[in-house]
């Protein structure tokens, strides 16, 4: 009789604890998900509180009872927000066009065909994984000067093209895929390029996304090298175009205004992260870095 | 043959010119500008080689303040945020429910614009006249009393820098290591079952060495990309960071190349080289460690 009422108690002591636990788990879990959430939720929040109910709350209230759209009017109209919108999405495109060509090529060289001295140059290019774009950045810097292409889309994209990571990882895909293949399509006449086209590209297709959409995520946030080479407004790309506004935009004081901006710029990814979710976060898992 | 090589060459040679332009070319250059005395990037003229430019930035105050920043934050935000990621991620694969919505929101900061998303920071971190900001009112509320995290003390400055950092560096470390203890194989939890483990001892003596690749993979590029700050602070407190006391290597290279402090190519290059000796220094030592903790 004892028995049982221990088991039963130590049945429920560990009931109890296990619930514990997981309401434990569950808070931490909460909690920072609020943490990585609230500053999206502010600058929705700000992005529609009007400029004058925004500067008159000493102690800022955590809902809008009048929402407006103005500052998103204000974000198109007063600063050239479209236009760096506009300029990024040409640069992104056209970078990650050239650089879905140059890679396709390079990974097929190294996957399916032979060569002299091809073990030689993948070494190679597996070195110049480690060198870290500050030490190029410099010489790049100075070269697209002297070479007249500050300013130009030209100048933007092409030290941005290269990516030796990807060409391994589409390297390291097309590898896998059977020689057989390859030797019947031989056997047929069919040309080494139309096989790349028609078998492997199809077969790589996830790959392939992947790395378009890694590419799409890093020009669309690059800064740095449109800084060094970008004076002129009008080829800003938005991360420096929302510095400009910071600067010398609204004047310092519209907040709202500047938040409407930053919710313009980042929503773009947003909704291409929420779409490809599951893709992006296994190509990151598998290469990307940041931070 | 011939045809079969000139082939192969063929297909690498747009990959080849991109890379020989763009990172060969100026891999070797920067080693050549870095010992260039007195380099003039209007006449493109010099007046010797030697190391000077290497003495003059370990000489400038601002280099040195860019260090130590670095330095700092390297060393906060490199074991916070890793030890931050293992303890969410071991939460995150002991839940069923809900774990995919969680994933998704933790990894919204990865593909977030830094420098936009910085400036939500900064106003909910900035005093202005009108109001203290939401993060010094919080602070209030429980009795303190309020700081300009943006235009105030070095250490409040720091403290956001640090923040913002971690906030952006968490995405990837926490998908790394659920990843990671994902794939652990679930025969040693049964057998630790069988045996009745406590929970405590699954963790340091199962879990831990099963992952401990990953962690100092993460230890490792999270080393490097502190070394490597910059949008993040300039984000925060803008593009003049020198003046803010907030500078970091890579932008003191940046505002020696570019800028009003810039045309000074000589001397970003130095500085960018001794940044790279630096992290090769620190990434061997990692490597070294471990060599001797890791279990494969």
């Amino acid at each position: 009789m004892s028995q049982t009422i221990d088991y039963q108690k130590i049945q429920r002591s560990t009931r109890a604890r296990r619930i514990l636990g997981n309401v434990i788990i569950y808070a931490s879990l909460i909690l920072w998900g609020l943490i990585v959430l609230f500053p999206f939720y502010w600058m929705l929040l700000t992005s529609v509180k009007s400029y004058g109910s925004y500067n008159a709350e000493y102690v800022p209230s955590f809902f809008t009872l009048s929402p407006t759209l103005q500052n998103y009017v204000d974000a198109f109209t007063t600063v050239s927000l479209g236009r760096y919108l506009l300029n990024t999405l040409i640069f992104t495109l056209i970078t990650t066009a050239i650089m879905l060509v140059v890679t396709t090529l390079a990974a097929f060289a190294f996957a399916r065909l032979e060569f002299r001295g091809k073990d030689a140059v993948f070494t190679l290019f597996l070195a110049l994984m480690m060198i870290p774009n500050e030490l190029v950045v410099i010489t790049n810097f100075t070269s697209i000067t002297n070479l007249g292409l500050r300013n130009t889309f030209l100048g933007l994209i092409l030290p941005s093209v290269t990516s030796v990571f990807y060409i391994y990882l589409l390297k390291e895909n097309f590898a896998q895929i059977p020689d057989e293949l390859y030797y019947a399509a031989k056997v047929d006449g069919t040309s080494d390029l139309r096989y790349l086209r028609r078998v492997m590209i199809p077969i790589c297709k996830p790959t392939l996304i992947t790395i378009v959409i890694l590419k799409i995520i890093e020009c669309w946030n690059s800064y740095v090298w449109p800084r060094l080479i970008t004076d002129d407004p009008n080829y800003y790309l938005v991360s420096n175009g929302i510095q400009e506004i910071r600067e010398n935009g609204f004047g310092r004081e519209n907040i709202p205004a500047m938040m409407a901006a930053v919710v313009v710029i980042s929503v773009p990814l947003i909704v291409l992260f929420l779409i490809f979710r599951k893709k992006i976060m296994a190509g990151v898992a598998r290469g990307g870095t940041k931070g | 043959m011939d045809y079969k090589n000139r082939k192969g060459w063929l297909y690498l040679l747009p990959a080849f010119l991109f890379l020989g332009a763009f990172m060969i070319y100026p891999l070797i250059d920067v080693f050549v500008y870095s010992f260039e005395e007195g380099y003039n990037s209007a006449s493109q003229t010099f007046f010797g080689t030697g190391l000077y430019n290497y003495s003059y930035v370990l000489h400038d105050p601002y280099f040195l303040q860019a260090v130590k920043n670095t330095l700092i934050l390297v060393i906060i935000t490199v074991p916070l945020s890793t030890g931050l990621a293992l303890l969410i991620s071991v939460a995150l694969s002991s839940i069923q429910k809900l774990r995919e919505l969680f994933q998704t929101v933790y990894f919204l900061p990865y593909v977030t614009n830094t420098l936009a998303v910085g400036l939500v920071f900064m106003i909910l971190f900035k005093k202005t006249a009108y109001s203290d900001g939401l993060v010094n009112l919080l602070i209030q509320c429980f009795g303190g009393s309020s700081v300009d995290f943006i235009d105030g003390p070095y250490w409040a400055k720091m403290f956001v820098l640090c923040f913002y950092t971690i906030w952006v560096v968490m995405p990837f470390k926490i998908l790394i290591l659920t990843s990671a203890l994902a794939s652990v194989n679930q025969t040693y939890y049964n057998a630790a079952r069988v045996d009745g483990t406590p929970k405590w001892r699954i963790f340091t003596r199962i879990t831990l060495p099963m992952i401990s690749p990953m962690i100092f993979y993460l230890i490792i590029t999270g080393f490097i990309g502190a070394f490597k700050a910059y949008s993040d602070a300039v984000a925060l407190f803008g593009t003049d960071l020198n003046a803010a006391e907030m500078n970091t290597i890579v932008g003191y290279v940046y505002d020696m190349l570019y800028g009003d402090s810039g045309g000074y190519p000589s001397y970003a290059s130095a500085a960018a080289i001794i940044l790279f000796a630096i992290v090769l220094t620190i990434t061997c030592i990692n490597l070294l460690v471990s060599k001797k903790h890791v279990h494969y």
